[in-house]
């Protein structure tokens, strides 16, 4: 494996009563596309939420780059900023436009002039096909267009690495796979990725290694072919034949 | 003298009330409690009650004088003792506001890198005066015709105005309808006006 980016130790977490993540120990490596899968409730978008710790954590420890997750405040807003996250309701600024949602970090982070930040900004919204909306406020676009824009937006920070909670789950079934799309071409750039889906054919086409959680427990990691085609626990097994059936 | 007392009061009651609903949002236990405590405290307190203890406990007694002129010091004080009292009702208008906005900006804006401060600035609390137009509009009209109470610590304001004619003339039905008016010509537009201003500037989702 390449250089590890994200290291997870021993992390455990509870929700009141509920262990939501127990013990896991995962690590990232640079440019890696990794896969988390698992049954509603199984913790996958509370890992991926405290990967840039919008989720906080009991014990173990997760470092970025070699560095540990600092407590809240200036030096984890640095952080963050590294750490790109696309959620699952997209969570545009609904006063900005498109052009302002995609410079805003740029030039109140990373103080990039705002010349440049707009035209870094451009070039991103074509990239991901919604430039000749950037005018435009959010609640003007589709969910598709919405969460290309997310993705511009997270993109803008030059992060590390990027952390996607669902990002398909909220949209209309003709609009997944223009978010997909732009996806599985990060990938292909060398992003590190660490993407929560319920999106099988992503999982096949970009992933380099899938996870599957259950009960806050890595149960199972493989390559994607490995995963599909011959799943080693019991629980994975039944997972697949819940959903690959129809 | 009215509109003069209303237009600093709301400034004060603008500023105050927004640094007060910052205390209330923030993830800091402590602000939280000072930010509630205050809004009980003056939401809860009769304004005429505010006004006399200013003059009569803080002033007389205590010896806070902000001028040597009787009038000054008693302007002075009924603008402190409007905005601190509608202070409070900025705040919770404000927070109404705040809680328009999904939980889910305020995390995309703490994931980008923004610290706590730049997100209030630059996400919520743009979002949070649009949302709370409409409310602040009325609060702004309360404190107009509050200010109305600043006659009891002797401003030279309309009550006041109204009182010393009601004293010399006789007729004094006219008089209390003249000032109605006045207060209606006043607030009206503004009512309009904060209608119209809520409607173009709402976010929409």
């Amino acid at each position: 494996m390449s250089e590890p980016l994200v290291v997870l130790t021993d992390v455990n977490k509870h929700f009141g009563p509920l262990h939501v993540l127990r013990d896991i120990n995962l690590t990232i490596g640079k440019g890696e596309v990794v896969v988390l899968i698992g049954p509603s409730g199984s913790g996958k978008s509370t890992l991926c939420r405290t990967i840039n710790r919008l989720e906080t954590f009991e014990s173990g420890s997760i470092t970025i780059d070699g560095k540990p997750l600092p407590e809240e405040g200036k030096e984890l807003a640095n952080l963050r900023a590294d750490v790109g996250m696309v959620f699952q309701s997209f969570n545009l600024f609904a006063h900005k436009t498109i052009l302002e949602n995609v410079t805003l970090g740029p030039i109140k982070v990373r103080k990039v002039p705002k010349a440049q930040a707009d035209k870094r900004a451009m070039e991103l919204l074509e990239r991901v096909g919604v430039a000749h909306q950037a005018e435009k406020h959010p609640a003007q676009l589709s969910g598709g267009q919405q969460q290309r824009v997310a993705i511009a937006r997270s993109l803008a920070m030059d992060p590390k690495v990027m952390l996607f909670d669902e990002p398909t789950s909220a949209l209309d079934p003709e609009m997944i796979n223009e978010v997909l799309d732009v996806m599985v071409q990060l990938a292909k750039s060398g992003m590190t990725m660490i993407v929560v889906t319920h999106e099988m054919g992503f999982a096949r086409k970009a992933a380099d290694r899938v996870v599957f959680l259950a009960d806050g427990q890595i149960v199972e990691e493989a390559t994607p072919e490995e995963f599909f085609s011959n799943p080693k626990s019991d629980r994975a097994k039944d997972f697949l034949s819940k959903i690959l059936t129809h | 003298m009215t509109i003069q007392l209303s237009a600093l009061s709301a400034l004060g009651a603008l500023v105050i009330g927004t640094i007060v609903a910052i205390f209330r949002v923030s993830p800091v236990r402590v602000l939280r409690f000072l930010g509630t405590s205050y809004v009980n405290l003056f939401r809860n307190t009769p304004l005429t009650l505010l006004m006399v203890a200013s003059i009569l406990g803080l002033s007389f007694i205590l010896g806070l004088s902000w001028s040597d002129q009787a009038k000054t010091n008693a302007f002075i004080w009924a603008v402190i003792v409007l905005s601190i009292y509608h202070a409070a009702f900025v705040c919770e208008a404000l927070r109404s506001g705040v809680n328009t906005i999904p939980a889910g900006q305020a995390e995309a804006a703490r994931s980008i890198g923004l610290t706590f401060g730049q997100s209030l600035r630059e996400v919520l609390l743009p979002q949070a005066f649009r949302g709370a137009i409409a409310p602040l509009g009325s609060t702004l009209i309360a404190l107009i015709k509050n200010s109305t109470v600043a006659a009891v610590i002797g401003v030279a304001d309309a009550a006041g105005l109204m009182a010393v004619i009601v004293e010399n003339e006789t007729g004094s039905l006219p008089v209390f309808f003249i000032f109605a008016l006045g207060f209606v010509i006043l607030t009206l537009p503004l009512g309009v006006w904060f209608t119209s201003l809520s409607r173009r500037l709402a976010v929409k989702r």
